[in-house]
């Protein structure tokens, strides 16, 4: 893109590192400056499945872009909009490419997941789904899967099925041909990786059986990309959501992606600048992919601090960050067998990601995590997002440990010690 | 707030586990039942009523320590006055029952059992003072 000015600024650079080899967990650490800062003890942040820590490298770029080129984007003629817009529409390249969309226009900026799936329910779901038509979910859904689809079915008299979840926290697939059978379903909406149960679902399987079936398949793949490769040709989903801040990248920003001719197809979600070609007072014609779907000024800091995230994880390797988290999984499971009263939910390490949701007899997950906080050890404890799962696995809440690129074995020993000092304080 | 030890000290933790109070109430004049979604906290209050005064109570439900031994101290502190008074009660009458500070998070659970009796007595969702 050419600059208007003769002014020499430099455009937001967010190009990958040179990739580090081999991956080593305490030199990642290092780069993350929330591990670095100075505190009364140390910080074992064992909840990134809620939220991920963030790399010097996505603050350096989102700081470089508000102290070189802050503007508003795709309407400033002058030298530092052309920049604002080269580098945001740059980190939209990166993101589509990370998940090898066919096309950066197949990839639309939300605020997160929740945005993204609702961008579904609303653009596609009220023009495609009408009263009789039945969608299919699973029993682990986060709710914000959940509940854009509980919204349309009330609106539409439509139908919401579920793929229930076995006693071993895995989706019993065997049920999903007869969720299909009669031809009503729509669309099947399903979690790549189980925020709870750390579950990895089987995606391409569910999405041959719904394509079968004449359904479109969304996928909620919050705690996957962030996580492991994940290819959307190669999965076969229609839609597909995510977000930045999981993903090492700031809050406020995630994303749709979308086939190209859905998205053609689809009436826009929310309505105002940017989102259109030409406005009349009568009426007005949209805008082109992807734009028709980002109405007003969007998260343009957030949007290039997202495509720095992914830079920096690509250095990194999606390959290792998941054999990384996996056998943290592993390990943290192994360990967690030593301490007396501990159930762990959801199925073998083998069949999950970074994620180790557990009970400790009848102490309250809230106490537990009170007692961790003491050791400096962050965990989640309550129902994580997913009240209908916990019902259906018959605890009222769960505390849940869950990992990153940047977590350290010796966090796994700080987490054991704060299990067994909690058993110490709430003995009956 | 400096920890766990201050967090769970001797009395929180005795009232946590073994409540007084706890149980249901035959034919309650006032019941009124009320969660935390956050943490999943579930708690029920039943009362009985005679001249405005409070004779019984008892609360039930699931809980973190802190909601149950709040819920355990407030019905041992209540029983025995007048719904005026339990209306004039507030959560620093509460957080000064539990002598620790709370914060933000775990204050929802300190509070849920002052929630639930105010709610009971005013026999509305929403009782004066709740935003405070």
């Amino acid at each position: 893109m050419t600059r208007a000015s003769g002014v020499s600024v430099a455009i937001p650079e967010v190009r990958p590192a040179a990739p580090r080899a081999p991956f080593d967990p305490e030199v990642v650490r290092r780069q993350f400056p929330i591990f670095r800062a100075a505190r009364p003890k140390p910080l074992h942040y064992l909840d990134s499945a809620a939220t991920s820590q963030k790399p010097d490298a996505v603050l350096a770029a989102m700081d470089r872009y508000y102290s070189t080129c802050n503007a508003n984007i795709h309407r400033g003629i002058y030298g530092i909009a052309e920049e604002a817009t080269a580098a945001y529409e740059d980190a939209r390249r990166r993101v589509a490419r990370f998940v090898n969309a066919a096309s950066p226009r197949e990839l639309i900026f939300t605020r997160n997941s929740t945005e993204a799936i609702n961008l579904v329910a609303y653009a596609w779901g009220r023009s495609q789904i009408k009263a009789g038509d039945a969608i299919v979910l699973t029993e682990m859904e986060h709710h914000s899967n959940l509940v854009p689809w509980q919204i349309l079915a009330q609106e539409r008299g439509v139908e919401l099925r579920f793929i229930p979840v076995t006693g071993g926290g895995e989706l019993d697939l065997a049920a999903l041909p007869g969720l299909l059978a009669d031809g009503r379903v729509k669309l099947v909406g399903v979690v790549h990786i189980s925020n709870v149960l750390g579950t990895v679902n089987p995606v391409a399987e569910i999405a041959r059986q719904a394509h079968a079936a004449q359904a479109l398949l969304l996928l909620d793949a919050s705690q996957s990309v962030p996580h492991c490769p994940v290819d959307v040709q190669a999965l076969g989903c229609d839609f597909m959501a995510f977000t930045g801040h999981k993903l090492l990248g700031p809050t406020g920003i995630g994303a749709l992606w979308a086939r190209r001719a859905l998205l053609e197809a689809m009436p826009p979600f929310l309505g105002g600048g940017e989102m259109i070609r030409e406005v009349k007072l009568a009426g007005s014609q949209w805008n082109e992919l992807p734009w028709k779907f980002e109405a007003g000024t969007m998260a343009i800091a957030e949007a290039v601090g997202f495509g720095a995230a992914i830079d920096y994880l690509e250095s990194l390797g999606m390959e290792h960050v998941f054999a990384h988290d996996k056998a943290l999984a592993a390990a943290t499971m192994e360990r967690l067998r030593e301490v007396p009263d501990l159930t762990i939910l959801g199925p073998p390490a083998a069949k999950r990601g970074g994620v180790v949701a557990f009970t400790l007899g009848t102490i309250h997950p809230h106490d537990v995590a009170t007692v961790l906080d003491d050791e400096g050890v962050a965990v989640r404890a309550g129902h994580h997002c997913a009240m209908p799962l916990h019902e259906k696995l018959g605890v009222p809440a769960s505390a849940r440990a869950s990992f990153h690129c940047y977590t350290v074995p010796a966090e796994i020993d700080a987490l054991v010690r704060g299990l067994h000092r909690a058993r110490k304080v709430f003995a009956s | 707030m400096s920890g766990s030890e201050d967090l769970f000290r001797e009395e929180i933790l005795e009232h946590a586990k073994h409540p007084r109070r706890h149980g249901t109430l035959s034919d309650p004049d006032i019941t009124f039942e009320d969660s935390n979604p956050l943490c999943g906290d579930r708690l029920r209050i039943d009362l009985h009523v005679k001249d405005g005064r409070i004779r019984d109570i008892c609360f039930s439900g699931v809980g973190c320590s802190i909601s149950q031994a709040a819920a355990s101290m407030l019905c041992e502190e209540v029983e025995g006055k007048t719904l005026e008074e339990v209306k004039r009660l507030t959560r620093d009458d509460v957080l000064e029952m539990l002598g620790i500070e709370l914060g933000p998070v775990r204050l929802k659970c300190g509070l849920l059992a002052l929630k639930t009796l105010k709610a009971g007595v005013y026999g509305i969702h929403q009782w004066p003072g709740e935003d405070e």
